[in-house]
């Protein structure tokens, strides 16, 4: 399912941000601060992960704060979107999806944001909120958009210039 | 890793009504076929030729002519592959291999698109955030299914309740050696269409939906566990 496409040119980037309802040391927010590293490790050897944004002498990214202080954010890289799609809802990732209502604020803007980077490429955290800016500002778009209207890596080709650096 | 409400899935999701799904469910009017179709079916791998005719105690050559039948219609599909699991000279001929497609027929006349309003009900309660209430709607549902007031007894028996509602389980081991308590998996997801475009708002649905089917307290429970291409919910003695 997963493609192991040798030599891909293009890997798919992702950026999610969440507000919590309660500080990360607070009890309700429990169950999720405890599924942090199973789920982190889990992805680090699903197929098709890449790379995803930790702090410094940390495992996660909980601790930076780039969109607010009580947002937290999720950065990583992936090589298609099948590998990003099967890690986040079909293994051990759902049951923390599952339990978002209890621990994070309702969206109402876009808060999950999906580009093609050259393989390679890290993204940065500021490239990544930039992202999320375009996608809230004018829909998706081959430079920014979501798992409901995904473009390969070949329609967003023409834009893949733009992100080196 | 966090919360995501635009989860619409990059799987195939299509509203509309083939015209070939009168002719996808007639094709299964002939029983060696329909046999034939739901070996194939229950595998959830690809099968032979040699094998579904065996399972479905006719000969080869008919076996295959049905099996082509039901590729023709769009029930399976079908691919070649060396059995023998070797390759290279020497190898054989690759023989042709079959497994259902993952797409759905549905016949109802006229048409009916309940679908379309599933995902409208479906985006509403995710973008509304109304996950607790629906799952309680499931559990309900699920406990007035069961029709008994004693949860499900036994593995055996959830097993019998789980195929009767679609969800085609199978036995397996918990380890992966082949030993271990055996759990329930199955392969199949009745909401797939839905699920895929609102996976942890109809995943949850689902699993509270087992939940209440074989009851929280008895014997044995339910939990998520989600893989690739299959239903996200594990059987197992609690």
């Amino acid at each position: 399912m997963t493609s192991a496409v040798p030599a891909a040119t293009a890997h798919l980037a992702e950026l999610n941000v969440a507000k919590l309802l309660y500080p990360l040391d607070d009890p309700r927010v429990a169950p999720f601060v405890e599924m942090l590293d199973p789920v982190n490790a889990s992805a680090d050897s699903a197929p098709g992960f890449v790379w995803r944004l930790v702090g410094d002498g940390a495992d996660d990214a909980t601790e930076l704060r780039p969109a607010g202080e009580n947002v937290i954010v999720n950065l990583s890289v992936w090589e298609s979107p099948e590998a990003l799609w099967d890690f986040t809802y079909r293994s051990g990732h759902l049951e923390v999806m599952r339990g978002r209502r209890d621990w994070f604020a309702r969206h109402v803007e876009a808060h999950l944001v999906l580009w093609w980077v050259p393989a390679g490429h890290v993204p940065s955290v500021e490239e990544a909120l930039e992202r999320l800016g375009e996608l809230r500002a004018n829909g998706p778009s081959p430079r920014a958009f979501t798992f409901a209207s995904t473009y390969s890596a070949a329609e967003a080709a023409e834009h893949l210039e733009g992100t080196r650096g | 890793m966090e919360d995501t409400e635009d989860t619409q899935g990059t799987g195939p999701a299509h509203g509309g009504r083939d015209p070939g799904d009168i002719d996808a469910i007639a094709a299964l009017q002939d029983p060696v076929r329909r046999r034939l179709y739901e070996y194939v079916a229950g595998q959830g791998r690809e099968v032979g030729r040699n094998e579904a005719a065996e399972a479905a105690g006719v000969a080869r050559t008919l076996a295959a002519h049905h099996l082509d039948k039901l590729t023709e219609v769009g029930l399976l599909e079908s691919g070649s592959r060396r059995l023998t699991g070797r390759s290279g000279p020497g190898a054989g001929r690759p023989a042709k291999v079959y497994t259902r497609i993952r797409a759905e027929r549905a016949v109802s006349l006229p048409a009916r698109d309940y679908r379309t309003a599933a995902e409208l009900l479906a985006e509403a309660a995710e973008e509304a955030g109304l996950d607790a209430g629906l799952c309680a709607a499931a559990r309900r549902r699920g406990a007035s299914l069961r029709g008994s007031e004693a949860p499900c007894a036994g593995l055996d028996e959830a097993f019998a309740t789980l195929a009767a509602r679609g969800y085609e389980p199978h036995v397996e081991r918990a380890d992966d050696d082949g030993t271990g308590a055996p759990v329930v998996r199955m392969r199949n997801c009745p909401f797939h269409a839905v699920a895929e475009r609102f996976p942890p708002l109809v995943c949850g649905m689902n699993l509270a939906l087992l939940e209440g089917l074989l009851g929280t307290d008895g014997p044995v429970r339910a939990r998520m566990d989600a893989r690739p291409d299959e239903c996200c919910v594990v059987v197992e003695e609690a």
